[in-house]
């Protein structure tokens, strides 16, 4: 066990845990902000996807050891009342079916339009191929991500 | 307006109190469905009507709807509190909409299967509205001493028309409380809906966007446990023993031990069962550290045998059933089918098809096979339990809580008062989470270790659980004489059920017609995935009838019209349970939709439609050749599901299904070797990816009066069938073994 300082959201966070432990369970189990998801536990669904300062990460593959001062943003601090525009375009597009997978979706996209403010369908495509969706949501994400660019 | 009687017999159901801020709440018996005589009721405690099922309406107007049923992406939790807020006639924004508990007294028919959630509630949801709505209008009556016919309710506004006045809901809810339930209520027409068939936002959208803790893996109660579990690798071992002295020496790790999911002697359930039902538990402070401490735990497993399970049946029977002792490869799954269906039984024959086989010109005979599939819902299967020996309460995503409930009172050896079942959100269902044996693990180890304990199942746990979509096979034969089609048998079966629906198209177009079915028993288990049956069978017939519709010269559209209108005038058979005319419905709106007539270069079209679930779809699949790839381009889907309560949502429902059927049909399969799943994590199992999927799916309904049929399931099976015969034009190869993308042996 060892001691941590986190910058989470914009607020800073003290946890005690094994230094292996990833921030996925870091977020869900000892900060409580469950928005973050587990759905495979090694990098291949997505539902786990948060920024690492501002870069889209998967969160079952970053140890707590290696977070450091970077600035951790998850789905919950991404606006203050739910109303960035990618999460805007989610509810205008009622893209959600189950909502599992949405978070990791949301922050995936929202990387996407941070680096590619106006990306090509093959770009969203591309960029969101990391992110499972059983529901089979992908064209509504599609059509959510240029409207969110188009807002943004 | 059509009438609807209240039974009186049961009105007590029907019973209003006063809140203790005012308010008034309303609660319903779902009229058609309650188990209890009269006399029983009358026998309740008054306390016991106040937990009812209802409907609350606040002094300042607002309303609160409870959604009765579990919510798996199917969109119950807004379109059903829509149908009460139809006949309420209150405006839709004033409506909060909170998930129901389990309660089988209250409320009806809480299950989310067999795409049924909507259509068994049309009615009594609806009675429910309109009962509120005309105690709230008496009560206006009263307080404005006019005759109750003079007022109308709109958007949660009582209007007396003649003086102008109007009181809200929330003004007359008190009063309306202490009034006599109605006798009678009227429901509206179709053509005077004004939230029914008009496209409602998913009332979950906020919480979703915003990580808000709703589904069962975000439950947590104060000092908690988490808990894991680990069963035998393969179908047919068990644990010998184990050694759990590394994972004991982790920190946060309080108790491993080996536990049984039934009490001695217990009769298991369908829904109940599990393949492995001797396991160890791992149980710890962190989610994390319980993860490390399994990897740590060194079992030693050993040949399980037969396994004779003592089944609880439908009306209380008692039956064995048996699993056999073998270690099962895919390899040999094969084999079995094929001596199978060498001894496959006549389920249904009409006419004389033997002779018409031995006179036929030519003989078109092809076999289609799909592999195992494991759900994969995103949201792991877990559990939120603690159970103690005067109570059990459980928290979490279940598909069929009603059944659950009976299991975990036989399993705890407690009256079924004292289950407790709260549905979250469920992430994913389709079909996996009907099967709770995860709410009796979770129970167990709650109560071994005397803690609330929240079991979650790692990705790789979940895969290899079992409970999965059965391999299939089906083989069509057609007898071809003079150009005409004139005797289709089918031979299917599975392992362990087949897929056949003897019933079903093209049953009753064909005056000679056999159809066959065969399984074969396995230590796997399987159980319902989105459209059981259906999932596989549809894209089979459609493949086949594609292919038969192109050897005798046909268009794929005009000929399955014809074979329909011949089932619809003339049927074959009695038993046919389809009908023609909403099936050729669709055909023809797709067909319209599609433009099928006005090829587009380039473009290469496959169609398919099918019946399930008491629904109608068609689909037409655009595929273009990129780069010597085959992609689809586009889908159409045309749908008949009588009246459409959310439009919007069906659309998405409409859309994913046809997303998440070209997915499993190129991509998915879960394959065995020596009973062990080759796949357990999405590395090695393909689910289809953005960048796979359809760049379009367009959807249309076709319009319709006629009660709400089945959404949820019956989009997903056609498509399967459209693609294969869409990318037969555009590769020039006949696809019969699923996955499209693995070997086409």
């Amino acid at each position: 066990m060892a001691l941590y300082t986190l910058h989470v959201n914009g607020a800073t966070q003290t946890v005690d845990v094994d230094p292996s432990t990833p921030m996925l369970w870091v977020l869900r189990d000892h900060l409580n902000l469950v928005g973050t998801k587990y759905g495979c536990g090694i990098a291949q669904c997505g539902a786990c996807t948060i920024h690492l300062s501002g870069v889209a990460v998967r969160s079952c593959q970053l140890p707590i050891s290696a977070v450091g001062s970077s600035k951790v943003l998850t789905i919950e601090g991404l606006s203050e009342h739910g109303d960035h525009p990618v999460q805007v375009a989610w509810i205008k597009q009622d893209v959600p079916q189950c909502g599992y997978c949405q978070a990791g979706q949301i922050m995936t996209a929202t990387a996407l339009l941070n680096q590619n403010p106006n990306p090509s369908d093959q770009e969203i495509e591309s960029a969101m191929a990391g992110n499972l969706c059983r529901c089979g949501t992908y064209i509504r994400i599609k059509k959510a991500v240029k409207e969110a660019a188009e807002n943004l | 307006m059509s009438k609807h009687k209240v039974d009186q017999g049961r009105r007590f159901f029907i019973k209003s109190s006063l809140l203790a801020g005012g308010g008034m709440m309303l609660a319903f018996p779902w009229l058609e469905s309650c188990n209890f005589s009269p006399e029983q009721v009358k026998a309740m405690p008054k306390e016991w009507f106040e937990i009812n099922g209802y409907l609350k309406i606040g002094e300042n107007g607002l309303i609160t709807i409870m959604s009765p049923n579990p919510e798996i992406g199917q969109n119950v939790k807004t379109s059903m509190p829509m149908l009460i807020a139809e006949e309420l006639n209150c405006d839709w924004n004033d409506v909060i909409v909170e998930q129901a508990p389990l309660n089988s007294n209250k409320f009806f028919h809480q299950v989310a299967g067999g795409s049924t959630s909507i259509s068994a509630a049309w009615t009594p949801l609806r009675k429910a509205g309109a009962t509120a709505r005309k105690m709230l209008i008496t009560a206006a009556a009263t307080a404005l001493e006019v005759p109750a016919e003079e007022l109308n309710a709109e958007l949660g506004i009582i209007h007396h028309q003649a003086s102008g006045r109007k009181l809200g809901f929330g003004d007359v809810a008190s009063a309306a409380a202490l009034l006599e339930v109605p006798e009678e209520v009227n429901l509206k027409p179709v053509n005077e809906f004004k939230i029914i068939g008009t496209s409602r936002k998913n009332v979950d959208s906020k919480k979703i966007v915003t990580g808000a803790s709703l589904f069962g893996i975000d439950y947590k109660e104060e000092g908690m446990l988490y808990a894991g579990v680990i069963h035998p690798p393969a179908f047919g071992l068990k644990i010998k023993s184990f050694d759990a002295s590394r994972a004991l020496a982790l920190s946060g790790i309080e108790a491993v031990f080996q536990f049984e999911n039934y009490r001695e002697g217990q009769a298991k359930g369908a829904f109940d069962i599990k393949a492995h039902q001797t396991q160890i538990a791992v149980v710890g402070r962190s989610t994390w550290e319980v993860f490390q401490a399994k990897k740590l735990v060194e079992v030693a497993y050993e040949e399980a045998g037969e396994v004779v399970n003592k089944m609880s049946m439908w009306g209380g029977r008692i039956a064995e059933t048996k699993w056999p002792a073998a270690l099962e490869s895919t390899a040999d799954h094969k084999k079995s089918m094929d001596q199978a269906a060498a001894r496959a039984q006549v389920v249904r024959q009409d006419g004389n098809p033997d002779a018409q086989f031995s006179e036929a010109d030519q003989v078109l005979e092809r076999t289609y096979y799909a592999p195992y599939l494991a759900h994969n819902t995103l949201e792991p299967l877990n559990f939120f339990a603690e159970v103690t020996d005067e109570f059990a309460r459980f928290v979490g995503p279940i598909q069929l809580p009603e059944i659950l409930e009976t299991a975990l009172a036989d399993r705890f050896e407690l009256p079924k008062e004292k289950v407790e079942i709260m549905m979250t959100r469920i992430g994913g269902g389709f079909g996996r989470k009907l099967y709770g044996h995860f709410m009796l693990e979770a129970g167990v180890i709650s109560k071994t270790v005397g803690k609330p304990v929240k079991l979650v199942y790692t990705r790789e746990d979940d895969m290899t659980a079992g409970t999965y979509r059965p391999s299939y096979q089906v083989t069509y034969r057609a007898a071809i004489k003079d150009n005409k089609a004139t005797a289709i048998h089918v031979i299917a079966g599975g392992i362990p059920e087949s897929p056949l629906a003897a019933d079903r198209f093209p049953a009753g177009a064909f005056d000679h017609y056999k159809a066959e079915s065969w399984t074969v028993d396995s230590n796997i288990t399987t159980g319902a995935f989105r459209a059981p049956r259906s999932n596989f069978i549809a894209g089979a017939e459609q493949s086949f009838l594609d292919e038969l519709a192109e050897q005798i010269g046909k268009d794929p559209i005009e000929y399955r019209l014809e074979l329909l209108e011949r089932a619809r005038t003339n049927p074959v058979g009695e038993r046919n349970d389809y009908d023609a005319e909403r099936y050729a419905g669709v055909l023809r709106l797709v067909k319209e939709k599609s433009a099928w007539d006005t090829p587009k270069p380039g473009v290469h079209r496959g169609v398919a439609a099918y019946f399930c679930h008491r629904s109608y779809v068609a689909n037409v699949v655009d595929v273009v050749m990129e780069n010597g790839r085959a992609v689809v381009d586009k889908v159409y889907a045309a749908i008949d599901c009588g009246v459409v309560i959310n439009p919007d949502a069906a659309t998405n429902l409409a859309e994913g299904g046809s997303v998440d059927g070209i997915g499993h049909a190129l991509y998915s399969q879960l394959t065995f070797s020596q009973g062990k799943p080759d796949q357990d994590n999405f590395d090695a199992y393909r689910l289809i990816r953005h960048n796979e999927a359809p760049r379009d799916v367009e959807v249309h309904f076709v319009p319709s009066d006629v009660d709400p049929t089945g959404m949820g399931e019956p989009p997903f099976p056609p498509v399967m069938g459209a693609l294969a015969n869409a990318l037969y034009k555009a590769e020039g190869r006949r696809l019969y073994k699923q996955p499209f993308t693995g070997s086409q042996a």
